[in-house]
């Protein structure tokens, strides 16, 4: 029943398509299309838990759009961005991906940031067969278990920045870790590959303590710490990472083990807030430095004062309004990727969007520059995943400097899919 | 004709109607009335509970989600076919309904709110603990090639949407079914004075008991379809706002009335959806979107139209209305 809808609904159009090709209206739209500009879909956290990421995602965005589009746009044509909210939520973000697809008619989808909603929306754009780019570091799309149609090209997942940092923490900090991370996805991704990076650099992790994420007070966990433990490790992501952090100073006093931190915990929060006094001294991973670096390249002062961050990171018209600038890169480069992966693929339309995820996979390396401030990184097209450069820093005199960058070899891991493999 | 015969008329053009707008439909719409359908069930199996037996409960997302990861988790680990995870899905909500519903109902009022919210809670946390297995709230992609029935694939638009169609149908006439039998009218009588349907000799612990596994067993199905149709699982899904949006959902379209549920979770789909972008233009800076509209259309609701769309349409003009 529904087949022969279909059916005769394709012959319709293959019939119309048949008679535009021969009219010579037909040059005037293939005009029109070459100039048309190219639709993107910002899925965005405007609401709900991801909300001060998504409010970054959309000014780095912005700022990337009118750098491309200054430029000459995408193979001559503009891009318009189209923004629809996700709630931070996975039904929603599916919703929003068929809408993209079937109402807004958009070239690809792009921007989401929240593991959740990426594997949400995921079966939506396979289906639907669009692009869907994210920008989510999570080891989703890694680990080949989304689809072909999905790809995260401009940031490195949580697999590969545990890995990167590792070493330096067993060789830097201490051998003995403690894990305390949020019992959901974002903390499993360390949970299950802190460990064994450590092993490899000659430490180990003397205890995992998973913290549910309706818990608003910390300190009846603290007694699980070890006492021999000499690194604390933790990933708290949310509104409670102050109490926790207060608590967790309270509980140790003056003393207490190493702290290594990811800065997802404390992302468009002011380091010196009061309460986080206990961090001071503390390590941090940042995929890109939140505070200007001495040795900030040309390309990244220019990415800086394109999103308008200032030197502390935050908004250049407000100081109070942080930015989640370890994050907020990936929105840039993966734009830039986009354009790269287009004019590649020769792309002029949604009939063009299979060319456009296999340009995609047959890019192998970006270099540093304009386009990628962050720094260069290496492109593994089989599990559609990106590696890069990660940084640690020091929290000190109320500010993050880097003290270490890891290479891109690093993080590298031996791939555990091959979306290459699957059709389209 | 009769009232009975009106009802039956009224609910079979409407199934009718749903049918002919799959040929009509753009494609955004006809995807979007598929999922709309497989939520109004969820609303349906709620509302049985809560307009009919007058039990509100907060914690309908554990049945949803009982269905959801029955179906799932069957699928993901363990390679079931549709139909035998869709089954086990439905299981799920039974067995999960009868041992609430046994507990619960020792409560009425504020305390079985309190209750099924809190067994909710739990099951969402479950679902988070046994992460090995669920992938907590990063949730399970159910791969396409795994969600077929014999030749067909769920992921078409065209299965999906007469797939959604054919449970939100049966739902709909079982729910029509059971209103107007024995149960459904001491359901009714429960919800209007339970001491006196005790004095009558009725067994109201059990008329309820049968009502929450009928209802967990409905939201379960919706659950299992959901995973099946849509090929996500995770434990958003089973989160808190999932036991208040079917609430919302019937409170719009009409409690206590069999196609009010639809009604509702369409109406709430459409404003959710198309209020986005006039709100950011009319409000700029506010993010009212999404969220904001679900919590300004409950309060509104219950200050001013506690009986929905379907429920004053009732009182006013269609007394027959089941």
């Amino acid at each position: 029943m529904s087949k022969n809808t279909s059916l005769s609904r394709r012959t319709a159009l293959k019939g119309l398509a048949a008679g535009l090709v021969a009219g010579p209206g037909f040059v005037r739209y293939a005009q029109a299309q070459a100039s048309a500009p190219i639709r993107i879909g910002f899925q965005a956290h405007r609401t709900g838990i991801g909300a001060a990421y998504g409010r970054w995602y959309e000014r780095t965005t912005s700022a990337a759009v009118k750098a491309i589009n200054a430029a000459g746009g995408i193979g001559g044509r503009p891009i318009e961005i189209v923004v629809e909210d996700d709630g931070t939520d996975p039904a929603r973000g599916a919703e929003v991906v068929a809408k993209f697809a079937s109402q807004h008619k958009v070239d690809l989808v792009y921007g989401t940031l929240f593991s959740h909603v990426v594997a949400g929306s995921a079966p939506t754009a396979g289906e639907l067969k669009i692009p869907y780019y994210v920008v989510s570091e999570g080891y989703h799309i890694a680990s080949g278990k989304m689809n072909r149609w999905c790809l995260q090209p401009g940031i490195t997942d949580v697999r590969a920045q545990v890995t990167s940092v590792a070493p330096w923490i067993a060789g830097n900090l201490g051998k003995k870790v403690t894990m305390i991370f949020p019992d959901y996805a974002f903390g499993y991704d360390h949970r299950d590959y802190l460990p064994a990076a450590l092993e490899k650099a000659g430490a180990n992790v003397v205890a995992k303590i998973a913290i549910p994420p309706t818990e608003s007070s910390f300190t009846r966990y603290f007694p699980q710490i070890p006492a021999d433990t000499e690194v604390l490790y933790h990933v708290m992501v949310g509104p409670a990472v102050l109490t926790f952090v207060k608590e967790l100073g309270e509980f140790y006093g003056s003393g207490g083990p190493q702290l290594f931190g990811f800065i997802d915990s404390l992302e468009a929060v002011d380091i010196n807030s009061p309460g986080l006094e206990f961090l001071n001294g503390s390590h941090f991973w940042e995929g890109s430095p939140r505070y200007a670096q001495a040795n900030d390249s040309e390309a990244q002062k220019a990415y800086r004062a394109a999103v308008g961050i200032d030197d502390n990171g935050a908004s250049v018209n407000d100081a109070k309004d942080i930015s989640t600038a370890a994050h907020m890169f990936g929105c840039w480069e993966t734009l830039y990727v986009i354009k790269q992966a287009m004019e590649a693929a020769g792309y002029r339309g949604p009939e063009d969007r299979q060319k456009l995820v296999e340009a995609t996979e047959a890019i192998t390396t970006v270099a540093e520059g304009p386009e990628h401030p962050q720094g260069d990184k290496v492109f593994d097209g089989r599990i559609h995943q990106v590696f890069g450069h990660q940084n640690i820093s020091k929290l000190e005199g109320g500010r993050l400097n880097v003290v270490h960058r890891t290479s891109i070899e690093d993080g590298r891991y031996e791939p555990e899919a091959d979306y290459t493999t699957q059709s389209f | 004709m009769t009232d009975a015969g009106k009802a039956w008329m009224l609910h079979v053009a409407l199934i009718a109607a749903l049918f002919a707008l799959h040929f009509v439909l753009p494609a955004y719409h006809h995807g979007v009335l598929a999922r709309v359908m497989v939520l109004a069930v969820f609303a349906m199996g709620y509302n049985l509970l809560f307009g009919y037996a007058g039990l509100l409960s907060l914690g309908h997302a554990m049945f949803f989600g009982a269905g959801l990861y029955g179906a799932g988790l069957a699928a993901y680990h363990l390679g079931w076919s549709v139909s035998a995870a869709f089954s086990a899905g439905i299981l799920a909500g039974i067995s999960l309904s009868l041992a609430v519903g046994v507990l619960a109902l020792r409560t009425t009022g504020v305390a079985f709110m309190i209750v099924t919210m809190m067994f909710a809670q739990a099951f969402y946390l479950a679902t988070l603990h046994f992460n090995a297995w669920t992938r907590g709230d990063e949730g399970l992609v159910l791969q396409t090639a795994s969600r077929t029935l014999g030749s067909l694939s769920l992921a078409d638009p065209a299965t999906r949407y007469l797939a959604a169609l054919a449970l939100f149908s049966l739902v709909l006439l079982l729910t029509l079914a059971v209103v107007r039998s024995r149960l459904g009218r001491v359901l009714v009588a429960i919800r209007e004075n339970e001491p006196r349907t005790i004095m009558l000799g009725y067994d109201t612990f059990a008329a309820k008991l049968a009502a929450t596994v009928l209802s967990g067993a409905i939201c379960a199905a919706a659950g299992a379809a959901y995973a099946l149709l849509f090929g996500y699982v995770g434990s958003t899904l089973v989160s808190v706002q999932y036991s208040i949006l079917p609430l919302l959902w019937v409170l719009m379209g009409g409690a206590a009335t069999t196609i009010g549920p639809l009604i509702g979770t369409l109406l709430m789909y459409y404003l959710v959806d198309l209020s986005g972008g006039p709100l950011d233009r009319l409000l700029p800076g506010w993010h009212l979107t999404y969220l904001g509209v679900v919590g300004v259309a409950l309060v509104l609701l219950i200050l001013f139209f506690p009986k929905g769309i379907l429920g004053t349409v009732r009182g006013r003009w269609l007394r027959w209305l089941p």
